[in-house]
């Protein structure tokens, strides 16, 4: 005890961050990190040295600790395996540390203290080459003190009257350059073929060749007008990201004294804004849409950042009720397993640990709403069976290119995708198996939709097959 | 103008044998099935009127197509859903929804031709 707090440099595992015997209480909050040790650094060490580094230390002694009860505020590194095939020079090169912090150490329902936390300083840390944040188990005590989606997803069905199939969404291009006049066209075009929704991209804002306030009144025009046509409700996905919170409110106040149903703000603007606009989006009955902007310089790459799912995770608390979490099929990052994996972090009451999906915790969302998941990226109509068969029906599938770039124009490329996605889940229904049968299908409705033939002729060939850099680690983890 | 709400607007009109074949998907996952009319379909429109009671404890596919046929000869001239409802904790909802009966020239009410 008396060499615990002699002034000096010492070793985390000797300073309480290394706990093997210790039982993670109910209301503990979890996280499961893939540390890479420098070389000669033993991966107790490492795995207290993040429980530290992430909790109460600091690098040398301090006595201050003993004015506070510090073993309550340790983080604690209480199990360290192997990854199974990380073999480096010195041995495993990577191991999955699993840390528990008190409930204590957060401020309720604030998704920046938590990440300041839990990835503020130690990300880092010299001591290791490479860290990333796998995973996190949010307790019922703690994901009860934030707000969650504004809607969520069976809300957002009633509300939009659509139900038993995905949603169609498609964002408009070109990205930039078109003027609102124009932009309202690709809209109206859009939504009229079939598609229930449009969507700004994440970089249409308020620039030069369209201000923000043009764009949101030639869009509703737009969904206005092919409600009016169909009888159905229809959306576009106003962004509202700008520099300040006062832009964003007062963008998205506009928006909503126009009548649409739903605005959008991209990852950029930061957890407080997107809490913030997540609290104005329920309050004003206005869904939420958010574009994942930037997520992929930090949760790409395996062995260091962030992992979606946690983004996932904390998006969910933080009370968005759309988020962009990959396609497997198209042209962005998306192991299949994974991607499954982060959907259903993002729509399930309640998931099980399944280190084949990257799930490391068991997760309890205690009623929290579900957050729709977007499927956006290089997909088209020939792929709708695979779309339906590996994403579920609670998706909203966006083809931009695949509906603006149909040879009959942007409505034929709609209804394409309208057509194929109906018949899709009418054959599902029926009893017919997606994976053997979907092709067949798809051509079978094709010979009475001259959109869809078209459609199916001209990207029916169109794959994306690259290896992900992200993959859950193919052997399980030992427990 | 054609109304594109329900599950399968962009497919032709289901043959009774369709409907019957989707009833049975949805009283298989243990959804009650339900029979709604209207003369004005507007968009967010959420209370048509019912045709009965959703069929709670129906097992029969026949059973509903009856109704919907019940419905059809009493409304010939409205659009005419069958909703499936899911009453599991988390969901709560409708399940899937598609017209089963349009009017026979579906008129201009939203303005449109």
């Amino acid at each position: 005890m008396a060499q615990r707090w002699s002034a000096g440099v010492l070793q985390y595992a000797e300073m309480g961050y290394w706990q093997p015997d210790y039982e993670p209480k109910p209301t503990d909050v979890l996280a499961a990190f893939r540390v890479t040790p420098q070389d000669g650094v033993p991966p107790e060490e490492a795995g207290a040295a993040v429980a530290g580094e992430s909790s109460t230390a600091t690098w040398t002694v301090v006595w201050t600790d003993r004015l506070t009860d510090y073993e309550h505020y340790q983080g604690k590194c209480y199990r360290i395996d192997p990854v199974p095939g990380s073999a480096g020079q010195h041995g495993p090169g990577q191991y999955i540390a699993y840390i528990a912090y008190d409930l204590d150490l957060f401020e309720e329902g604030s998704i920046a203290n938590m990440s300041s936390s839990i990835i503020g300083n130690v990300f880092g840390f010299k001591a290791l080459k490479a860290l990333r944040l796998e995973d996190m188990r949010i307790p019922p005590h703690y994901a009860k003190t934030f707000q969650g989606p504004a809607h969520g997803i069976v809300m957002e069905r009633e509300y939009l009257n659509k139900y038993g199939r995905p949603l169609l969404g498609a964002t408009v291009k070109p990205k930039l350059g078109l003027s609102a006049r124009n932009y309202g066209r690709v809209v109206y075009e859009a939504l009229r073929g079939g598609l229930d929704f449009t969507k700004d991209d994440e970089n249409i804002n308020s620039q030069p060749f369209m201000r923000w306030r043009d764009r949101f009144v030639h869009c509703i025009e737009a969904v206005n007008k092919a409600q009016d046509e169909t009888g159905e409700v229809k959306g576009h996905y106003l962004n509202v990201t700008a520099a300040t919170m006062e832009d964003m409110y007062e963008r998205a106040d506009f928006a909503r004294e126009i009548g649409s149903v739903i605005v959008m703000i991209d990852l950029t603007v930061g957890y407080t804004a997107i809490q913030s606009m997540a609290r104005w989006a329920r309050r004003n009955g206005v869904l939420l849409h958010l574009h994942r902007a930037g997520h992929s310089t930090y949760t790409r790459q395996k062995a260091h950042g962030v992992n979606f799912r946690v983004i996932a995770k904390w998006m969910r608390l933080a009370g968005v009720d759309h988020i962009h979490a990959g396609t497997v099929v198209g042209k962005l990052e998306g192991d299949p397993l994974a991607v499954r994996g982060y959907y259903e972090t993002l729509r399930c009451g309640k998931t099980e640990a399944d280190p084949s999906r990257g799930l490391y915790f068991e997760q309890d969302w205690v009623s929290m709403p579900g957050v729709m998941p977007v499927a956006s990226g290089g997909i088209h109509a020939g792929q709708m069976h695979q779309l339906l068969d590996l994403l579920g029906e609670d998706v909203i599938l966006q083809f931009g290119g695949g509906t603006i770039g149909h040879p009959l124009g942007i409505a034929a490329g709609a209804t394409a995708n309208r057509v194929a996605l109906e018949a899709m889940v009418k054959a599902r229904n029926e009893g017919r198996d997606l994976r053997s049968e979907g092709p067949d299908i798809l051509k079978a409705v094709a010979r009475r939709s001259r959109e869809l033939d078209m459609a199916l002729s001209t990207w029916g060939d169109v794959t994306f097959t690259y290896e992900s850099t992200d993959t859950p680690d193919l052997v399980v983890t030992p427990s | 103008m054609r109304i594109t709400q329900g599950t399968f607007s962009y497919l032709p009109d289901l043959t009774d044998e369709e409907i019957a074949l989707q009833l049975g998907y949805a009283l298989g996952n243990g959804w009650a099935v339900s029979v709604e009319f209207t003369a004005d379909p507007w968009p967010r429109d959420n209370y048509w009127a019912m045709w009965g009671l959703p069929m709670f404890g129906l097992a029969d596919p026949a059973g509903a197509l009856h109704e919907v046929n019940e419905c059809r000869r009493a409304y010939p001239d409205c659009y005419i859903k069958v909703s499936a409802y899911d009453s599991r904790h988390g969901r709560q909802t409708t399940a899937l929804s598609f017209l089963v009966n349009r009017p026979h020239r579906e008129s201009t009410a939203n303005g449109a031709g």
